[in-house]
């Protein structure tokens, strides 16, 4: 069977890693450049499977290393071209250098990391502990990435377009900050239509910077991250400072969940958001007036948004599977207005729609 | 005597690719010749709108400065998977690299040997000086046994440094290579064999035969502390006995 000439509308169920695997072949992606890691090696291995260079014409490669991945990707973006790569956190920690350099240059890319329990080689159990890693831009200099947060495998297919056209919008590496629940799960998935490839000319109408040769006497393009003149390379700065501004104004995702009446707000993102859907459900039941508010985007993070809300909450649960990373943004955004509480866990431990209840319940010391 | 002057009676004239941006090379050293030589090829191939060259880091970091066709820089040690990707989604194009001892055979090992066995139409222009110049004369994977460098001050052992790598000879024998050759540029016949080499390296990117490798055995007279005649005698003297000249595989 092949999925992919399976009718557009079609129900279907499958792992999100795999959702990410068709989503990319049918969304017009030219190449894929990965290295298998723990717990995402499914979309390399469904991408192997389906040979889309028969098909579609999409490049896939397995690479000898993350590190080298990372450079492919910008390769093949700095030649214009809708290049991705997947890794889980180990692996994406090894890409740091190149997504710097990407950033500086200016490429854009995708970049899917399926989550797993740190530091070091840690576990192959879901995790967010990378939230800070990629929000806050993991290699040297100063530098974002657009960060998106699937939480559900339906996300993980549609945010695959999403991302290649923010990547391009803006020419920014951009990242799908999924985790191991999101990429493992089985779930039913609608995937997106089909959409050719550009064609040569396209790219070179949609992308005069770059380096596609220089057709009938097109200026140069040089891809690079490098000045050696202070006053230069501080203009470049501050022309990446003014797109990162144009984004935050622009590209902040988020999804609201019975936040009308309430007196508590739950703020969580990917599976942990899907966690507390449920948690929401059960504490209403109980009587207890709590919303949910799911950042879509890590960063640009919804400050405003939660600075709105903190004025009327009477507490603030930020619920995350780490140590505390995104309640750190969450305080940024409240700034005292009403008390902000982690509750999270470490090493691969899932935390049940129970606790997260009890926790909001003791700490704000509900009756 | 101006008459002289006139296209017919020119023998010799500057590649139109390489511009007059006055290059930041140490007199002496070996790069101002094969970025000429390299312009000559593309010109006289004629594919510089299909030419995507991939620089390093390290003295020819800013190639891209001199050479008119498209470019993009490297991080260190990692231009063959970014030539990799570019020739996989471009595949008519011509893809090469330029890269010294210290990016191709140190710190960007893997991605070398990794993307010559996968046998990408790529072709790597390899400048071995056996020296880090940029960074000021330290120790190179490919510096010669009792060879003194900043970071070996009284000279290369094997007991504290390892041997020199013959990283060329390790191309020659993965099956994803097709052209293999060691040349050098200190006189006006090296130079010839030189450019020929690199025209059949690019020929091989161009025509999808598999990766080729061409070393440059160089000189680093600022490096060596030497003056460029006696950096081209020492050359002749020291590296060619250890780097022997020649195609080591040409299919």
């Amino acid at each position: 069977m092949n999925i992919t000439t399976m009718a557009e509308q079609e129900i279907l169920l499958m792992k999100g890693n795999e959702a990410v695997a068709h989503a990319a072949i049918r969304c017009g992606c030219d190449g894929y450049f990965g290295y298998p890691i723990t717990p995402q090696s499914e979309i390399l291995e469904t991408l192997a499977a389906e040979k889309p260079w028969e098909t579609t014409g999409m490049v896939v490669l397995q690479a000898e290393s993350e590190v080298a991945s990372i450079n492919m990707l910008y390769g093949g973006g700095g030649a214009g071209k809708r290049v991705m790569t997947s890794s889980s956190s180990p692996g994406v920690a090894l890409m740091q250098e190149g997504l710097a350099y990407m950033a500086g240059a200016e490429i854009p890319g995708l970049i899917v990391n399926v989550q797993r329990g740190g530091p070091g080689l840690g576990t192959i159990q879901p995790s967010q502990g990378d939230y800070f890693q990629a929000t806050r831009g993991g290699g040297n200099g100063d530098y974002y990435l657009i960060v998106l947060a699937p939480s559900s495998v339906q996300e993980m297919a549609d945010f695959v377009d999403l991302s290649f056209e923010l990547a391009f919008k803006y020419r920014i590496p951009v990242m799908m900050l999924s985790d191991g629940v999101i990429g493992q799960v089985m779930e039913k998935v609608i995937l997106p239509p089909f959409k050719p490839r550009r064609t040569e000319e396209e790219i070179l109408h949609q992308c005069p910077w770059a380096t596609t040769g220089r057709r009938g006497g097109h200026p140069i393009n040089v891809i690079t991250s490098l000045e050696l003149q202070p006053e230069a390379m501080e203009k470049h700065n501050i022309h990446l400072q003014a797109k990162y501004d144009e984004i935050r104004k622009n590209e902040v995702r988020v999804e609201e969940t019975l936040i009308e009446d309430a007196e508590y707000l739950i703020v969580a993102f990917g599976s942990a958001a899907r966690i507390a859907q449920k948690s929401i459900d059960d504490l209403r039941a109980q009587g207890i007036r709590v919303g949910l508010l799911r950042p879509i985007t890590l960063w640009p993070f919804p400050y405003n948004r939660i600075r709105e809300l903190s004025a009327s909450m009477k507490g603030i649960l930020t619920f995350e599977i780490n140590a505390g990373q995104m309640v750190e943004d969450v305080r940024l955004a409240v700034e005292g207005r009403t008390p902000v509480c982690h509750y999270g866990k470490m090493g691969g431990i899932v935390p049940t729609p129970d606790e997260v209840c009890q926790q909001l319940i003791s700490n704000f010391n509900i009756k | 005597m101006e008459n002289i002057i006139a296209p017919e009676n020119l023998v010799y004239k500057k590649p139109t690719l390489l511009n007059d941006t006055d290059m930041h090379y140490c007199p002496g050293c070996s790069h101002g010749v094969v970025h000429k030589l390299i312009a000559e090829v593309i010109e006289e191939m004629g594919i510089e709108e299909k030419a995507v060259g991939v620089s390093p880091v390290g003295c020819a970091v800013f190639a891209y400065k001199y050479i008119d066709i498209d470019w993009q820089e490297a991080a260190h040690g990692r231009a063959p998977a970014i030539a990799t990707a570019i020739k996989r989604l471009w595949p008519d194009h011509l893809v090469f690299t330029y890269q010294g001892d210290g990016d191709l055979a140190c710190i960007g090992t893997a991605e070398t040997i990794h993307a010559l066995n996968r046998g990408e139409n790529i072709a790597i222009i390899f400048i071995n000086n056996a020296i880090y110049g940029m960074t000021g004369g330290q120790m190179a994977p490919t510096t010669l046994m009792g060879m003194k460098t900043a970071t070996c001050p009284y000279g290369r052992q094997a007991d504290l440094h390892g041997y020199p790598l013959k990283i060329t000879e390790i191309a020659a024998t993965l099956e994803g290579t097709c052209f293999v050759s060691r040349q050098s540029v200190h006189s006006v016949a090296a130079i010839r064999k030189a450019k020929r080499a690199i025209r059949q390296a690019f020929e091989n990117s161009v025509n999808r035969r598999g990766s080729s490798l061409v070393e440059i055995v160089s000189t680093c007279s600022s490096g060596w502390k030497k003056t460029p005649i006696e950096a081209n005698q020492w050359m002749e003297e020291h590296m060619f006995e250890y780097y022997h000249l020649g195609d080591l595989k040409s299919l």
